[in-house]
């Protein structure tokens, strides 16, 4: 049972001043994007009516710790066919950025940022990668690092120390 | 708005950009869609300092994605040729960024005042960027390709899978096809020659989105749509992004052990197709790094007499 006590009023205008998340409190919950969502259809874990629902009624604490909100899989179905514009994908990585202001951050996502930071790529490119690159008479890659290990660094998501530790 | 490239004549010139996925694990869509290129006389350059789209930490802080997609376009823009991506999920999210410099100025400010002290580059919005499939439907056309076709792929079945980040958001694409009912990869198909067919689902995301998420529930997608395609006996599936390929390709066996199931469907490029039906050898075109064995496949090919 929720608690209408503990809700935060505030929250949906933290959502709606946060880059993709503007049209929330457009939803008037008609449930198109649950009804055509993909992973709806494999799960009951994820469901972005039910999600919108929450944040508007200022259930902060939840959403936000919530696994669930990490879940969406940005078809982008839903995108085209809401009637309100809310841009359910956009407005699920406007909560997922709040989330991770406020310490929610996933280990997969904690693991993505140092590949990222040490690599520029998710994947890294190691001389046997361009072995089998030079054997097909690919162009080779560079292990280039340094430029998004700074902008990870300078944006306050990877320490030098993370590295080592 | 300044616009170089798009007025630029040089059209069938393009930097190829590769993103995480490709040069790693789809070696064979790299070979193939550069061999398609040079026999369709479209000219493909490399910057090696090219890293990730961004679109990875879109999820985790927006700016960090815009930033290292600027990054990205400020390289290409040095080089002032439109940039062609072949993966989906990096299209949309190069797509989406340059727009958004492009069109908010305050934005653009912060970009490149970030971006040059950082990084020394910055990216004032000349670059198009655009995906290699996208070229192939709207710059070479079905009609030119089906000119070239010299093999017979007339009995091959084959189940396109459009994917997502190809057509949506449609706003950033600005509406470059229906995303409900698209038609380019169906026409792309027929051009070589080889039956498109229609199955259940056929719109359906792959579930890589949620993979690194949660393992599970991108399987059981993937397997849906697997399923799908086996009940309408497809000789194999078209990708035109490589996340997609890892869903289907780089688990079928896991789908299969999961679901106690068996596939064993061909995952084919669409420029593996293509070379096959412009008369390039299996060999040529990767065919021996797909996983999933395509010998059947290539047997049903009739070469035509020279």
């Amino acid at each position: 049972m929720i608690d209408s006590r503990t809700f935060d009023p505030n929250f949906k205008f933290l959502i709606s001043s946060e880059p993709g998340g503007e049209n929330i409190k457009k939803c008037f919950s008609c449930g198109t994007c649950t009804a055509g969502c993909p992973v709806r259809e494999v799960t009951d874990d994820y469901n972005p009516r039910r999600i919108i629902r929450m944040a508007i009624l200022g259930m902060k604490k939840e959403v936000l710790s919530s696994l669930s909100i990490w879940l969406c899989s940005s078809c982008y179905t839903c995108f085209e066919r809401c009637p309100q514009d809310v841009r359910i994908p956009e407005l699920m990585n406007a909560i997922k950025n709040i989330a991770v202001r406020e310490g929610y951050l996933p280990s997969s996502m904690k693991s993505q940022l140092n590949l990222l930071a040490s690599y520029g790529r998710l994947l890294e490119v190691t001389d046997f990668e361009n072995e089998k690159r030079k054997e097909s008479d690919l162009p080779l890659l560079h292990g280039q690092t340094e430029d998004i290990k700074k902008i990870l660094e300078k944006l306050g998501f990877y320490r030098e120390e993370q590295d080592r530790g | 708005m300044k616009n170089r490239t798009e007025a630029n004549p040089r059209e069938s010139e393009y930097t190829l950009f590769l993103g995480c996925t490709v040069p790693v694990r789809a070696l064979n869509y790299e070979i193939s869609a550069r061999k398609v290129a040079e026999k369709l006389a479209l000219h493909l350059s490399d910057i090696p300092d090219f890293s990730c789209c961004g679109y990875p930490i879109k999820s985790v802080n927006r700016y960090a994605y815009l930033l290292m997609a600027a990054r990205n376009l400020a390289l290409a823009e040095k080089k002032g040729l439109p940039l062609c991506t072949l993966c989906s999920a990096c299209c949309g999210s190069l797509t989406e960024a340059n727009h958004e410099i492009q069109e908010d100025e305050k934005l653009r400010k912060r970009i490149n005042k970030d971006l040059f002290e950082w990084v020394g580059l910055r990216y004032e919005g000349g670059i198009r960027v655009t995906h290699f499939i996208r070229i192939l439907d709207q710059e070479v056309g079905s009609l030119r390709i089906s000119e070239q076709v010299l093999a017979d792929l007339s009995s091959l079945r084959v189940a396109p899978h459009y994917g997502c980040h190809y057509t949506k958001p449609s706003t950033i694409y600005r509406r470059t096809e229906d995303p409900e009912d698209p038609k380019s990869l169906d026409e792309l198909i027929k051009a070589t020659g080889a039956q498109s067919i229609q199955y259940e689902d056929k719109l359906q995301c792959c579930g890589g989105g949620v993979l690194a998420i949660d393992e599970k529930i991108a399987l059981a997608m993937a397997h849906k749509k697997l399923d799908h395609l086996q009940a309408q006996q497809a000789d194999a599936m078209i990708l035109i992004c490589p996340f997609c390929n890892v869903m289907y390709e780089g688990n079928q066996r896991k789908i299969e052990k999961t679901f106690q199931t068996e596939y064993k469907m061909p995952i084919l490029y669409y420029p593996q197709l293509l070379g096959l039906a412009l008369g390039l050898e299996p060999d040529e075109l990767g065919m021996k790094m797909n996983r999933v064995r395509t010998t059947e496949l290539v047997k049903k090919i009739n070469r035509r007499a020279d």
